[in-house]
């Protein structure tokens, strides 16, 4: 008895101890449809290039608090992290993530243009690599509109309840509810931070969102609205653009878009602080191909979120699986992109401590 | 006995009141899923009273009501509800056919006390009902999972094919995900790694203390199992972000000064937090057997020139054995369920089942779950079976009857 015991943990440890000697790196992201495009378009080519095997950890939703924490204790386990553009900024202030120069580190364009003009404006921070560009916007049960009315086509119809009766679904945090309450409301667009900046501004988009708020769920994780929607436990819902594709064309859902007024927003990569000089390298390696034209290209191919290089647009594709075209399915495709509200990142880096606090005091009023 | 208790014919006052309550209830369930619950506790009520009046004054035969009963309620079923419906009907039918002539001839005080009151037979048949309602309520959000994780679809819904019980509404492909993924099999792979691991870390550990402790003579014992069983009593939150801070140091220390693999560290790590959680359980069951043992053999076995090793092994481990074992499922169960701790102390290659699922139910809610908290279900139901069988197979291989 006692041998065995001894000898299975002896072959145990082995096991471990030898399985561990191929290099190895650790990627944080998103989980779900959004890691699954990024292994088959980035992970699975770099491992065949490189022989370096990655391991997926599915962390992003924590991470600027995971890294605080890891920098703290001198025990960095991530090497590359995939962050919001706002956390990003928050983490890069604080020195939880390193610096990147685009014309340094990452790849150009195939036409020779320099990677700081392709991304352009995308490059909201030092620390940022975008990669992806999507947008926070509205999925409705195209079976549960009202017979004789217009099937929504955007972020005010949520508020108009008298036309489309039934639950709704939004994010449990301020942003992007707030731009929207005050933009359908009627304030302009180019006006509506400046609104956000004052007590009544605030107190007006609380308001416009009382008037929904006991027909609304509100969600703190993507695919929560996306079950509501397939329970057909609400009329229409906030979510990833790239979730409710998933919802629509390969689950073949009961559900519409309704695109007007979506919220745009960046993610991308970042490489935490601390790292000893041989995984910054290859994290740097790494990022340098993931980033390049053409693997932001190939991400499109199995998830409806735009890449965040100019070059790479005139590149993407069908859908890997189904063979549509994806260009229509895309947050920047014209016919979607009418009207666009890009979320000020700066602004909410700003704002959203207190922002946070007044809203969820509001919502447990 | 109980079973001569003679029985009577009850009188309709009280039969009616009865199946229609019974009715009701029933009623307000199906109700409830056509939109009203008060018009189906009215229709359900009124329809079994009636149903129990007919039976009783008119037809008065067992035999012919029962059938009339239940293929008609299923036709009911079928008619407004296709399949499900009829079989809900069926079973409806079969019961309520069963428990008017139950409730009319008196059966029901036929296994009774002959001499119980009223109130003493409403109690006893109460109690039975309250049982039965805590144990649905315990057992059902299970038994909900079992179905779901059969789904075709990639969400958490009960589809309108699979309530038709149409093959097409049902897959296995949630199961094939668990086992060709490659997500999957590295965290179900580590859990069977580190659970075991930590398991017969505790129990040694867990159970040497518990014997010392059990020593009259051993200064402070209050204290000292007081702080070995806190870990059970701080909330895991506070442990698992102590043990991440303190376990940085031990694996920069374990990586860095003797130069072991970063994973290998990492599992070390995890396994070290794991037993750590697991040990009270071992004390506080291994501690529990010793209450029963008696200290004079050991004595015996001193005396007759065994060493104190030889003792434990010999005398005093197989008579503790039964609290050793369920310490050590205890512990099993502590590590192999734990997510808290693992998600701060552990990285990536560590990942264990429960993170896993923690972090696909968040990110993506998918049936995998599902299907991975079926094959659980059926394996820890598989573990106390045998463990059981095992228990009561030691038991009369040593004289004593099963208890």
């Amino acid at each position: 008895m006692k041998v065995t015991k001894s000898t299975l943990l002896a072959s145990a440890v082995a096991a471990i101890a030898g399985g561990a000697m191929a290099e190895e790196m650790t990627i944080v992201s998103w989980g779900g449809a959004y890691s699954k495009s990024q292994l088959k378009a980035y992970h699975e080519p770099y491992t065949e290039l490189t022989g370096v095997t990655i391991l997926n950890d599915d962390s992003s939703p924590e991470g600027v608090a995971k890294l605080r924490a890891m920098n703290e204790a001198g025990n960095v386990t991530w090497d590359v992290v995939d962050l919001e553009a706002a956390d990003n900024i928050r983490a890069c202030d604080e020195g939880l993530i390193i610096e990147i120069d685009p014309d340094v580190h990452l790849a150009p364009a195939p036409d020779g243009t320099p990677a700081s003009e392709d991304f352009g404006d995308q490059l909201v921070s030092p620390c940022y690599i975008p990669t992806i560009v999507y947008s926070t916007t509205f999925g409705y049960r195209t079976d549960m509109v009202p017979e004789g009315v217009e099937p929504p086509t955007g972020a005010c119809d949520v508020f108009d309840l008298e036309k489309y009766p039934g639950k709704r679904a939004l994010n449990k945090r301020p942003i992007a509810n707030m731009e929207w309450a005050l933009l359908c409301d009627g304030v302009a667009y180019e006006d509506v931070y400046d609104t956000l900046e004052t007590e009544e501004g605030v107190e007006r988009a609380l308001a416009k969102l009382d008037t929904i708020k006991d027909q609304t769920i509100w969600w703190s994780a993507a695919a929560e609205p996306v079950q509501l929607l397939a329970d057909g436990e609400i009329f229409m819902g906030s979510t990833y653009n790239g979730r409710l594709f998933s919802m629509i064309v390969e689950q073949n859902q009961p559900v519409g878009m309704a695109w007007d007024w979506q919220m745009f927003d960046l993610d991308g990569w970042a490489i935490p602080a601390g790292l000893s000089p041989e995984r910054e390298a290859r994290a740097l390696d790494y990022i340098r191909f993931s980033s390049d034209t053409q693997r932001l290209a190939d991400q499109a191919k199995y998830i409806s979120y735009g890449p965040a290089r100019k070059s790479s647009a005139p590149l993407v594709d069908k859908h890997a699986d189904l063979g549509i075209d994806m260009a229509p399915h895309m947050p920047t495709d014209p016919r979607n992109a009418k009207n666009t509200f890009v979320n000020n990142y700066e602004w909410w880096a700003d704002y959203r401590d207190d922002l946070d606090a007044q809203f969820q005091a509001w919502l447990s009023q | 006995m109980a079973a001569l208790t003679p029985i009577s014919r009850k009188p309709l006052s009280m039969v009616l009141p009865t199946v229609a309550a019974a009715g009701g209830f029933l009623g307000m369930f199906v109700g409830a899923g056509q939109g009203s619950a008060l018009l189906g506790i009215v229709i359900g009520a009124a329809l079994m009273a009636a149903l129990a009046w007919v039976y009783i004054t008119v037809l008065d035969n067992e035999g012919v009501a029962r059938w009339i009963t239940i293929l008609g309620l299923g036709a009911v079923g079928f008619f407004f509800a296709g399949f499900t419906g009829l079989i809900v009907g069926l079973l409806s039918g079969w019961f309520f056919a069963f428990f008017i002539f139950w409730l009319y001839e008196g059966r029901y005080r036929q296994k009774l006390l002959p001499y119980l009151t009223g109130s003493q037979v409403f109690e006893h048949y109460l109690f039975r009902v309250i049982c039965g309602a805590i144990f649905v309520f315990l057992i059902t959000p299970i038994l909900v999972v079992l179905p779901l994780s059969f789904n075709a679809q990639d969400f958490f819904t009960f589809t309108p094919e699979m309530l038709r019980l149409d093959p097409e509404g049902y897959s296995l492909k949630h199961y094939r995900d668990f086992f060709t993924n490659n997500e999957w099999q590295r965290s179900f792979k580590n859990s069977l790694i580190i659970a075991p691991i930590a398991t017969v870390i505790s129990v040694s550990l867990g159970t040497l203390a518990a014997i010392g402790l059990s020593q009259s003579h051993v200064p402070g014992r209050r204290a000292i199992m007081g702080i070995l069983i806190s870990p059970m009593i701080v909330p895991l939150i506070i442990s698992a972000t102590g043990m991440f801070f303190f376990y940085s140091d031990i694996g920069r220390f374990l990586e860095g000064t003797l130069g072991m693999d970063k994973n290998f560290v990492g599992y070390i790590k995890v396994v070290l937090a794991h037993a750590v959680l697991g040990i009270p359980f071992v004390i506080i069951t291994v501690t529990a057997t010793l209450v029963g043992f008696d200290q004079s053999l050991t004595r015996a076995a001193a005396n007759m020139g065994a060493g104190p090793v030889r003792t434990f092994f010999k005398i005093q481990m197989p008579l503790i054995l039964p609290g050793v074992i369920s310490g050590g499922l205890f512990a099993f169960i502590t590590s192999f369920d734990e997510v808290v701790v693992v998600l701060f102390v552990g990285s990536a290659s560590q990942k264990t089942l429960p993170w896993q699922m923690f972090t696909g139910l968040r990110e993506q809610i998918s049936p995998t779950i599902l299907a991975v908290a079926t094959i659980l279900v059926v394996i820890s139901i598989a573990l106390l079976t045998t463990v059981e069988l095992l228990r009561r197979r030691s038991e009369r291989l040593r004289g004593l009857s099963p208890s």
